[in-house]
């Protein structure tokens, strides 16, 4: 089952040692050097945070210890956004060789984008994450991510060719090829999503697959929520060890940290992140061990830096003797969000994008449910709208365009496939208070 | 001269077209016919009743969605060929159908692009209109 773990019980060797196994002081004062880079690099380089720095009393040569940070303000998606598409870059535009996006909340996507350097930070978070859990560079790579503005296709292809192994960008989708590819080319490693992972399994099972018989041994999965019964799932079906991936385009993209093979929180790649954890109410950080919200501060980048980002992702920092042999911070697998961000198959939803849609059609009550649920282990997203006599007018085919012509504003606007569905009208439940938007019934069994 | 059909649309679930029986039942509104039709999470019901507008008020302030539309009704002969006859003639003045049942006294319901072409022409083939 657990089949890097049944080969040998031993430790895989460190990638780089001297950084991942030094000690906490160590760390931190390699952490405070870069802080104090960084800082001073987006002081220098951009508008938006030298009057941010000044209007907060900061001067980035003055900084002398890592708790410093604390009074700089947060920054937030919403800024990002605000600066769309290259407002908060740090470098010329000539030194920069890449960008990525995500979706945003309303309107403009979020661009991060990379210098050379960068991206030999993002391969190098992420080769320390694979050699560290037994990926060498006689290994074969599936990543089964998708390609293009999403960092999880690109971010673990450069990685893992960088490590020497050998990449099958296979991209998300056409589950069959997955298998086929999968078995042919002998794949040892999978980048998916842990939704897609299953459905893999799914189809794999009732094509005959027989998994144990595959080469698969560890999995690197992310980009979405998931759980401890999930992962047992997975390795069961799959027969290989599934690690838990965290990261976030603004922050990085993958690579942020990493379950190692012991299976109990994710190291964050601490050279390059400075974490912490606040209250998200009032903003103050809390201790190791506390639950709240994930703030992140870019150590090494140069072309998007992110100065105490707010990830709105719940989970709480700590540190323990991980036999593993890494010191680096851990975090816990992340346990909710602190908005209402809904994640579909990797793709980040947001109610208020829907109902902006929604708000521009015509004729339409302003009444709507998000229903989510799950098919084969692939999240389904669903919009319930209510008919009115003004939208009524006997024909079925009417009737059925106008779902159509919705769901492919949705779709342009959104980028996934959200379906549409009629109801009659009171059928969704009014509030007196804060609406409920979302019915989220992925959890039940069906 | 076209009739009032009610048109009713429905969601597909068990008791729903029961409860507009009902509202017919205590309206004492006769129900001359009716058709069904359905998509995969809904359906559209329509009827042609003794008193459209009372049926219409009484399902909308039971909190149906509900159309009102013009549609063209004859009456036919019990006989072979006679859908035929009919047909032959909208076919050849190029009249699209929409949709078309059979309500009670043989009598045929069409929903057409155009009404007051199919109207004209019909008559002129001497089909009594109701």
């Amino acid at each position: 089952m657990n089949k890097i773990k049944d080969k040998s019980n031993k430790t895989p060797e460190l990638y780089d040692p001297q950084i991942s196994a030094a000690g906490r002081q160590e760390i931190n004062q390699l952490q405070l050097l870069a802080l104090k880079q960084t800082l001073k690099h987006c002081y220098a380089n951009n508008e938006f945070y030298k009057k941010r720095f000044d209007e907060a009393g900061v001067d980035p040569d003055r900084i002398k210890e890592l708790s410093d940070i604390e009074k700089l303000p947060f920054t937030t998606k919403e800024e990002l956004r605000l600066n769309y598409p290259f407002g908060l870059f740090c470098t010329p535009l000539d030194q920069v060789i890449r960008v990525h996006s995500s979706s945003g909340t309303t309107g403009n996507p979020t661009v991060v984008g990379y210098t050379r350097q960068d991206l030999d930070v993002w391969a190098h978070c992420l080769i320390r994450i694979m050699y560290d859990t037994g990926v060498k560079k006689d290994d074969i790579v599936q990543v089964s991510h998708g390609f293009g503005m999403f960092t999880g296709g690109f971010g673990f292809q450069y990685a893992a060719e960088k490590l020497g192994a050998l990449v099958v960008p296979i991209s998300g989708g056409n589950t069959e090829r997955q298998l086929k590819i999968m078995a042919d080319f002998k794949s040892t490693v999978l980048c998916c999503t842990p939704s897609y992972t299953l459905h893999i399994a799914e189809v794999g099972e009732k094509t005959g697959v027989d998994f144990s018989k595959l080469n698969l041994k560890v999995g690197y999965l992310g980009a979405e929520p998931w759980t401890e019964p999930m992962r047992d799932e997975i390795e069961q079906r799959i027969h290989m060890t599934a690690l838990n991936s965290y990261g976030l385009s603004e922050v990085i993209g993958p690579g942020v940290s990493c379950e190692c093979l012991r299976k109990n929180g994710l190291h964050i790649n601490e050279d390059h992140f400075l974490a912490e954890i606040i209250d998200p109410d009032t903003g103050k950080v809390l201790p190791n061990g506390s639950k709240g919200e994930l703030v992140f501060t870019s150590l090494t980048k140069k072309a998007f830096p992110v100065i105490r980002y707010r990830t709105k992702d719940i989970s709480y920092l700590f540190e323990d003797d991980c036999p593993c042999g890494k010191k680096l911070l851990k975090m816990a697998r992340p346990m909710g969000r602190t908005d209402d961000m809904l994640i579909i198959r990797g793709v980040n939803v947001f109610p208020s994008q829907i109902e902006e849609v929604l708000m521009k059609v015509k004729d339409l009550e302003p009444h709507y449910l998000i229903v989510l649920t799950t098919e084969n282990y692939l999240d389904k997203i669903e919009v319930w709208v209510e008919v009115s006599d003004s939208i009524f007018h006997e024909k079925l085919m009417d009737l059925e365009f106008f779902e159509k012509s919705i769901e492919s504003r949705l779709y342009s606007a959104i980028g996934i496939h959200i379906k549409v569905s009629l109801k009659e009208p009171r059928t969704i439940a009014r509030s007196e208070g804060k609406a409920q938007r979302v019915w989220d019934r992925r959890q039940e069994k069906n | 001269m076209p009739v009032k059909q009610l048109t009713i649309f429905l969601e597909n679930q068990a008791g729903r077209l029961a409860e507009v029986a009902k509202i017919l039942k205590d309206g004492n509104i006769n129900l001359q016919g009716f058709s069904t039709t359905e998509a995969r999470d809904y359906g559209i019901l329509r009827l042609v009743v003794s008193d459209t507008e009372k049926a219409r008020q009484m399902l909308k302030d039971a909190g149906f969605t509900t159309h009102v539309a013009e549609v063209i009704c004859f009456a036919v002969q019990d006989r072979p060929g006679e859908l035929f006859n009919i047909l032959e003639i909208l076919a050849a003045q190029k009249i699209n159908i929409d949709y078309i049942y059979v309500i009670a006294g043989t009598r045929l319901v069409i929903s057409v692009d155009d009404i007051a072409k199919a109207v004209d022409v019909l008559e002129k083939k001497g089909i009594q209109l109701c």
